[in-house]
Parts: C-alpha cells; structure tokens; sequence
C-alpha cells in the first residue's frame, strides 16, 4: 500500500492554546512519523499535529436574503471544515440566496461540497420589508 | 409627555443589558431594556466570527448565535423592550428622558442599569495629519457595513491597530475579495490574541508591520494610500524608514472608549479609564444606578461581560426591592488602586460598612484588571497596607487579557481584614524577586 504523500513535508506552525504562542516546528521523518519541536505542553503536541496534517476552520460568513429588514443572514459551518475547502465554500455561498423568515440554527445548505458540514443562520430574521417599500416611494 | 414605569430600567439591550435582565427578571422585577438600535444584540449582531460563549455555553457560537440565546430568554420571559428608543439623559433625581419614534419618554424607574456600551476611537482621537478624504472608517463601522449592510467600503485596504476587530476585519475583507496589504501596530507585539495573527493574518499572508504607525494620508477626494513609519520605544517616527503603501481606504482599529455622557449627566463620578466609579456591588456614586459591561471597562470576552452584568442586574433587583445597596460614595469605603505594571482596577472602591445577611446575597468578591505590558513569569498581587490579601502566579499576562480573580476566603474575613485608612493595592511582581521559592499556578 501507497502511502498518501502529504502536500507540505515540514511546516513551522504558532500554537493558539494558550496565550505562550509556542511556535512549534513540525516535520515528516521519513518512516512516516512526525517530528514535532517546540511545544511546552502535551496540548501544544495536539495541536501542532491536527493543524499539520489536516488544518481546519470553523467557516463564519454571510448570505443574501430577501425580504428581512438587512440584505444578509449570518451564517457558520456547524463542523470544522479543511482550510483548503474555505475559498471554495465562500464561492459557492457567494452565489446563492435565501429567503426569510429564517431561524437561528436553521440548516441552509446541507453538507456542503459534499462534506460533513453543514451551513446553518446564526441569526433570526423574520419577514419584513416596510424599510425597503418606504426607500422605493 | 409618555410615561412608562418599571422597576428596573436597563438602558443598552446589548450582551451586558440583555444579561442583566435576565437576571433582574429572574429575581422577580419588572424590567424594561432601552435600545436606541432596532434590534437588540448590541455589537454582537455584526461579530459573525464563531468564538462567543465558550465558558457559558460551552460552545463557540457566532456573535448573533450568542445573542439570540438572551434574546429568546427575555421575548419569552415578560422583559418590556423598547427599539429605536434613545436615551438622552439620567436626572441627578434618577428621572429617565428618551426618544422615540413616538416621541419623548419619561420613564420612572426604581433603580437603573447602565450597559450602553463603548464606541471606537477615530481618527480625530489619535491624529493623524492629512487631508480628510473618503475612505478611513473605524474598523467596527466597516464590519457592520459588510456583514449587515451588505456593502464594501474599498477594495484595497491598510488597517491600523492589531485589537481583534482590526485583524478579524483583515480576513473578513479578504474573503469578500479586497486586498489586505498590511496591519501597522504601534506596540512592538500585536494587540489582540495570537489566535487571531495566526488565523486571520498568517493564514492569508496578510503582513503585520509592529513598531509602526500611519504618518500620512494621501488623496484628496479619495484615499489614495498611506505613508507607514517605524517608531522607536517612545512611539517617535524613525526618520527614513517611511514606506508608502498603495490603498483606497483606511480602517483604524484603535481602541474602544466606554460611552458615558449620560452616565456624566447623571452626576455619577468617572474613574480614569471613562468608565463610572463603582464599588464592589458595581454601584455607582449614585444610588440605584448600576454599572456593567463595555460602558464600565472594555472587555475581550462577552462571557466575562454577562457574569458581570448579571451580578448587576441582581444588584439593581434587591435596590428595587428596597434592600439598601451601599453606593461607592459612602463614608465607610477604602479606594483600590492600579499598582506597578497594572492600568487599572474593578471595583475602583470597596465599602467596608456591610451588613452580614447582604454579604451573602451580593455574591462573590470580584476584581478584574489589565496589565500594562506584556509579561512573563509574575504574581499578581493584592495587598493593604504590609498585608497580602491575595496572589496568583502567572507564566503570561498580555493587556489583551483581562484578569478575573475572585476572594477565596470568607468575604466577611476580608472586608475586616481592611482597614479605612489604607488604599488596597493591586500590583505585578517578577517571580525572580523570590529566590529559593518555586511556585506553580
């Protein structure tokens, strides 16, 4: 069996646990195994191994929605997504519109790209759209 | 003239005034929140990024995901709200003026929560020379206009201030498709947390320019760019290291002031940090008004800002309910100051004049300060007098970090352990200045 060849062989990464912000080297030894200097703390070793082998993000954006009283919804990944995915996801949502009411918590896209995340508001907007009629007279 | 009447009125229905009316409701009052926006959630609504609530909720929720869990408490718990509604001014009487789309209202109130918040530093605020073109916004107002309006305010940005609003905006603009071509900081380390350089700077190759600040802006009728220039330890420009960097706005992200005029009107008495003197009960000089939240100190954590506030507004229910609050004016009070390497202190004063049975009810003893500069390996020290009332080591303090402690010991056995005529003092001492001890948080 292949072993799947990592994209990046050695990478310095900046602990976020703790205020310290160890700055903790990792690298791939050529057995496979990781080499990961610089971490004070078992929670830095943690870290420095997800953020190396697959890095990933709560992904926090807005939507376009139609008949609330703003143009957009605030909405978040309900999962960590990869990093690499962020921009493509950002496309996408950029592209797409809803409508209100919607609730906070609501599921808008479901697994979207095909990942196990979902897209849902992070806040309630309930129809309304006497702000806009009173613009257009 | 309206007229409305309740027990409690909280004025500001963001994290602070949504936590407190809750917890005035809980104890049994009328409350009535004033918000002079036409939601409640304060700033929250335009805090998109995931990372609220993780000590209350256990969970790390979007800013408006945050709020609503308050606001679907107060809808559904009987608490009066009044949008669109501006508070203009607290009578020295405790009267309450506001304004309304129907008008002025007198709202008579037993007692009063202040929770209006803080507004951003502008321009004006830390002067910087030039014209004044289109194109420099504090960095909060271009958060609201891209994710609640729904417009960009430039395409190719500089930010000045590294706080987490500045460097949470950089990456906010990029993925709306701006250029993010640097964040200049005046401290020689950034100021807001490393969580935030790592996730909104490095991981998009935004450049962070420390010991640096704006010196110019170019453009008459548009920003045109900013010239930069390093500073030296005093903040003095370092003559030839200018740099010019091409961009059509400028967002400043340089502090937060809590937002009391009316808290002035009132008569109550501000401490050097803007925010209202309070006492240990977060009384102000003035009986029945409360104080909580960003109008009383700038926090970093809206967690820290509801137990705060919810103290507050349990506080303003018991004075509601005629239990004699002390106020931090009272005769019997010893004043708590900043000492080396610590900007300030919550509470500003402590009344030692308390009756036992209201000891109990008031809650824990709390005190929360900022450290000056960045530190390693220090105590945190309180004292009165030769006295030594707490401690704590800590291997990392930032002035990012607002530090929360608590009296462990029986509050009855500290507040006699005072004495009236000795300031209590709150101060950083290095580890070193103790040989031979070696001691651990």
């Amino acid at each position: 069996m292949i072993a799947k060849k990592p994209s990046v062989e050695e990478k310095e990464i900046t602990c976020i646990v703790c205020p310290t912000g160890c700055s903790i080297h990792v690298k791939r030894l050529e057995d496979g195994t990781l080499s990961i200097e610089g971490n004070q703390c078992k929670r830095g070793y943690d870290y420095a191994e997800t953020e190396f082998i697959e890095p990933k993000r709560i992904l926090a954006t807005t939507i376009r929605i139609e008949m609330a009283k703003v143009p957009l919804v605030p909405v978040r990944t309900d999962e960590p997504v990869p990093k690499e995915k962020l921009d493509e996801i950002l496309d996408f949502l950029a592209n797409i519109k809803v409508k209100a009411p919607v609730n906070c918590g609501d599921v808008l896209v479901e697994h979207v790209l095909g990942l196990d995340a979902n897209i849902i508001a992070t806040r309630t907007l309930g129809v309304d759209t006497c702000d806009k009629i009173a613009c257009e007279i | 003239m309206l007229q409305r009447e309740t027990d409690v009125a909280i004025i500001g229905g963001g994290p602070a005034g949504l936590a407190a009316a809750v917890e005035a409701r809980n104890h049994g009052c009328d409350v009535l929140i004033i918000e002079r926006d036409d939601s409640l959630g304060g700033i929250l609504q335009q805090c998109i990024h995931p990372g609220f609530g993780l000590h209350e909720f256990d969970d790390e929720l979007a800013g408006p995901e945050y709020a609503q869990r308050y606001i679907d408490v107060v809808e559904n718990g009987g608490i009066d709200v009044l949008t669109n509604t501006m508070v203009l001014e607290i009578t020295p009487t405790k009267d309450l003026y506001a304004i309304s789309e129907n008008g002025v209202i007198n709202i008579i109130s037993k007692s009063i929560v202040l929770a209006m918040g803080c507004r951003e530093r502008t321009r004006g605020a830390i002067k910087i020379p030039g014209y004044r073109p289109t194109g420099v916004y504090t960095a909060g107002l271009a958060q609201r206009f891209v994710n609640i309006e729904g417009f960009m305010p430039g395409t190719e940005f500089v930010i000045l201030g590294s706080g987490d609003i500045g460097m949470i905006m950089a990456r906010r603009l990029t993925w709306e498709g701006a250029t993010v071509h640097g964040v200049v900081e005046i401290q020689p380390y950034p100021s807001g947390l490393i969580r935030n350089k790592v996730q909104c700077l490095d991981d998009y190759n935004i450049p962070l320019y420390l010991s640096h600040t704006v010196v110019r802006v170019h453009g008459k009728d548009r920003v045109t760019g900013i010239t930069i220039s390093k500073v030296d330890e005093n903040w003095k420009m370092i003559p030839g290291t200018e740099k010019f960097i091409n961009c059509d706005t400028l967002l400043l992200s340089v502090g937060l002031i809590p937002e009391n005029e009316i808290t002035k009107k009132a008569g109550a008495a501000l401490s050097r940090t803007n925010g209202p003197v309070v006492n240990q009960f977060l009384s102000t000089t003035i009986n029945g008004i409360f104080a909580c939240g960003n109008v009383l100190q700038v926090h970093d954590l809206v967690d820290n800002v509801a137990v705060e506030a919810k103290k507050a507004g349990k506080l303003a229910a018991l004075y509601s309910k005629g239990v004699q609050v002390p106020t931090s004016m009272e005769k019997q009070i010893v004043r708590v100051s900043p000492g080396n390497g610590v900007g300030y202190v919550i509470p500003n004063v402590i009344n030692l004049d308390v009756k036992e049975e209201f000891i109990e009810k008031a809650g824990s003893m709390r005190f929360s300060l900022r450290v000056r500069k960045p530190m390693q390996d220090i105590y945190i020290k309180m004292r009165s007098g030769q006295k030594e009332l707490y401690k704590k080591f800590h291997r990392y303090v930032r002035p990012s970090e607002m530090i929360i402690f608590k009296i462990k010991e029986s509050i009855k056995d500290f507040l006699e352990g005072l004495d009236i005529d000795t300031p209590i003092e709150v101060y950083v001492e290095p580890k070193n200045k103790q040989p031979g001890k070696r001691e651990r948080d």
